[in-house]
């Protein structure tokens, strides 16, 4: 048995994007942590079952996925900053839940180290396929944040930025990562404690006889009572009205339900990311995320190479998209090409935000292996439509 | 007598004009949530009382309790008690209230929901919440049905009964609620009626004081579901019908109640069916060390302490 580390181990390693997102949530606070073993993203259990007991943490095995996310919420509310971790299968089963942290405006992360799907599909191998799943999953309407690292020291980054975006907006997050990021292994650079900030959920600034559960606070957000903080707080996944009482009627959803849109739509400066390269001449853009938004980046290189005027959009936060940077990204391109492991999700999104302005080009996969720069490179250099890889 | 009971009295011509008289658990109540949701005759206020006064026998302390709710009729008790109080999923206040545990061992959480929250959609959680010794107070409120929606057939509802998915009668068995509990590790075992409110005060008194996975079954009337589709009538005539229930289901001249009281373990008879007496009692009560005990003692094993 190794002696105790640290809840941050500052300097170089050689881990797993699924071992650097573990160390991401540890570095952001995350005590907490309620899953299920799933490949590809068991790691993150086994890393949170070593480290947490050794930092004053508490990891515990669920019976499945919706026990998993039930206790992150649960543990939220009691204060803890906590997290789960899943792959597509669990993923599904979350969904009912993760409406509810956001009705009840829980913070809390969710990881998805995406595989290939439908229902099994390919369990070990790559896929970028949850991503509608991770925006329109759980029923009902609802505004869903997601990032999408590309490396495991963006999965480390961003599992902290995340942790900051939960808590400052009182909402779930996602990362979705995907089955490569999860299992590659890189350096990854951990700073310093306290070189990366979590900026903390906002406690009640009133006593308990003022206190109300969902009265709107800066940025939309309601001031979060604790569970046991002597605030008897009353929290509800029914449409409920400041107090937190039940109240299912038109009017008090109407109040709501925007509330809650607006509170992650309008507060992108919170979490909004992105990586342009040789966007500013760029006749072709190439959009793309998480491991493909690594391909994206060679076919971009080896398109200049031959005199292609390509540009890189790289949305680090897929949800809600970039809309903004993307049309400012693409406002030269005569083409945009949109490469994903999916059969065409992501695009769809950018097909909307740019209302026909240009042709947009699908670079698509089933799943099971990356795409590689060379395949985006031919969508670039061609006129055609469609561009399915099968 | 509750303290402060004496001063109740029934509102008549007379007392109209007097001054409103508190009820004695207002303290312990939301008054801003009332009226409440419960139909007429319904058993889940009682539960409620019953709860809410065994916990302050207990000396839990108020700003300690958290209940956390499923959906379902007996889940809305979080919008009435005054303590935090968390309103979730179908099913899922079990796994909730773990997380809630686990992030403060210093509160003490409560998950009061129905038989078809915690035993159809829910009963995996329960059964490894109890197989954990998850320091939890789980309080059933079953009625047999699914009330909420209108009286649909669910795990407990007896082989025979009418409800609005079995029209021509339940043809699937029942679980036993306090079999079940025993079985997977629950640390306190015990069933009670609406009509046994000071023995289900005295329980939760017990129960509250205790640490580790603990269940409690409250028999309550739903008397415009289940009770309507059964033919046993008011609220009020299915608490005769756990008084002495053959009377009610029709044998001429009925036989006397058969309340029974058994402790640590006898759990033989204690299936309900329908023209069948009902056991009530309390069933276990045993220590085993819960899920934070065990945590606690492997965090203090001392590395290689285990040798292989």
């Amino acid at each position: 048995m190794t002696p105790a580390r640290a809840a941050v181990l500052t300097g170089s390693h050689f881990m797993l994007g699924d071992q650097a997102c573990a160390e991401g949530a540890l570095y952001a606070g995350c005590r907490f942590f309620a899953g299920y073993p799933i490949t590809p993203a068991t790691e993150i259990a086994e890393r949170m079952a070593e480290r947490l007991p050794e930092i004053g943490g508490q990891y515990i095995q669920m019976e499945d996925e919706i026990g998993s996310i039930a206790a992150v919420l649960g543990a939220s509310v009691a204060g803890a900053r906590a997290m789960t971790a899943t792959s597509g299968p669990g993923f599904s089963l979350m969904q009912e839940n993760l409406g509810l942290g956001f009705m009840m405006e829980v913070p809390c992360v969710v990881v998805d180290v995406q595989r290939g799907g439908p229902s099994t599909g390919l369990p070990t191998s790559v896929g970028q396929q949850d991503m509608m799943q991770a925006r329109f999953g759980s029923h009902g309407d609802y505004a869903a944040i997601a990032y999408a690292p590309s490396s495991p020291q963006e999965a480390f980054e961003q599992t902290i930025a995340a942790f900051s975006t939960a808590e400052q907006l009182r909402t779930p997050v996602l990362v979705m990562m995907d089955e490569v990021v999860g299992h590659m292994r890189e350096r990854v650079v951990i700073p310093e404690e306290g070189k990366r900030s979590v900026i903390p959920r906002q406690l009640p600034s009133v006593p308990s006889s003022e206190y109300r559960p969902y009265r709107v606070g800066e940025r939309l957000v309601p001031e979060m009572a604790l569970a046991g903080g002597g605030y008897s707080v009353r929290m509800t996944g029914l449409t409920h009205d400041e107090s937190g009482r039940a109240v299912t009627d038109a009017q008090t959803q109407a109040t709501l339900l925007p509330r809650l849109l607006r509170k992650v739509l309008e507060n992108r400066e919170v979490y909004e990311q992105y990586e342009l390269r040789q966007v500013n001449d760029a006749e072709v853009l190439v959009v793309a995320y998480g491991i493909t938004g690594r391909s994206a980046t060679g076919a971009v290189e080896l398109a200049r190479s031959r005199g292609i005027r390509a540009g890189l959009f790289r949305p680090r936060t897929v949800w809600p998209f970039p809309a903004e940077a993307l049309l400012q990204a693409a406002r030269k391109a005569r083409r945009v090409v949109v490469a994903e492991i999916n059969m065409g999700q992501v695009a769809l999104e950018v097909e909307r935000l740019l209302e026909g302005k240009c042709p947009v080009v699908r670079v698509t996969s089933p799943g099971g292996s990356v795409i590689t720069p060379e395949e985006i490179l031919e969508a670039l250099g061609r006129g055609r439509k469609e561009k399915a890889r099968a | 007598m509750i303290p402060g009971n004496e001063e109740h009295r029934a509102r008549t011509p007379e007392t109209e004009n007097a001054p409103l008289r508190r009820h004695p658990l207002d303290s312990v109540l939301r008054s801003d949530a009332l009226p409440h949701i419960w139909c007429p005759g319904c058993g889940i206020g009682v539960a409620l009382g019953a709860f809410l006064q065994g916990l302050e026998r207990a000396g839990v302390p108020r700003d300690k309790r958290v209940i956390v709710g499923g959906i379902g009729c007996s889940s809305r008790v979080v919008y009435y008690a005054k303590t935090d109080a968390y309103h979730t999923t179908h099913g899922r206040a079990i796994p909730f209230a773990t997380g809630i545990k686990l992030a403060n061992p210093s509160l003490h959480v409560t998950v009061f929901a129905g038989d078809g929250d915690l035993f159809a959609i829910g009963g995996n959680h329960f059964i490894h919440a109890a197989r954990r010794n998850m320091d939890l107070l789980v309080v059933c409120i079953n009625n047999f049905n699914y009330g909420m929606t209108g009286g649909q057939s669910g795990p407990t509802t007896p082989h025979d009964a009418k409800t609005t998915t079995t029209p021509l009668g339940c043809f699937e068995m029942p679980f036993n609620l306090p079999q079940l509990a025993a079985a997977v590790g629950a640390v306190y075992v015990a069933r009670w009626t609406t009509l046994d409110v000071r023995r289900l005060r005295d329980c939760f008194t017990e129960a509250a004081a205790k640490q580790g996975f603990r269940f409690v079954e409250v028999l309550a009337p739903c008397p415009v579901s289940f009770g309507k589709n059964n033919d046993i009538g008011s609220g009020l005539d299915e608490m005769e019908y756990y008084r002495g229930l053959e009377h009610l289901w029709g044998s001429p001249g009925g036989l006397p109640a058969r309340i029974e009281v058994r402790e640590n373990g006898d759990l033989s008879g204690t299936d309900i069916s329908l023209h069948r007496p009902i056991v009530v009692g309390k069933f276990v009560d045993r220590v085993r060390p819960t899920f934070l005990d065990n945590y606690q003692a492997v965090l203090k094993t001392p590395p290689g302490g285990k040798g292989r």
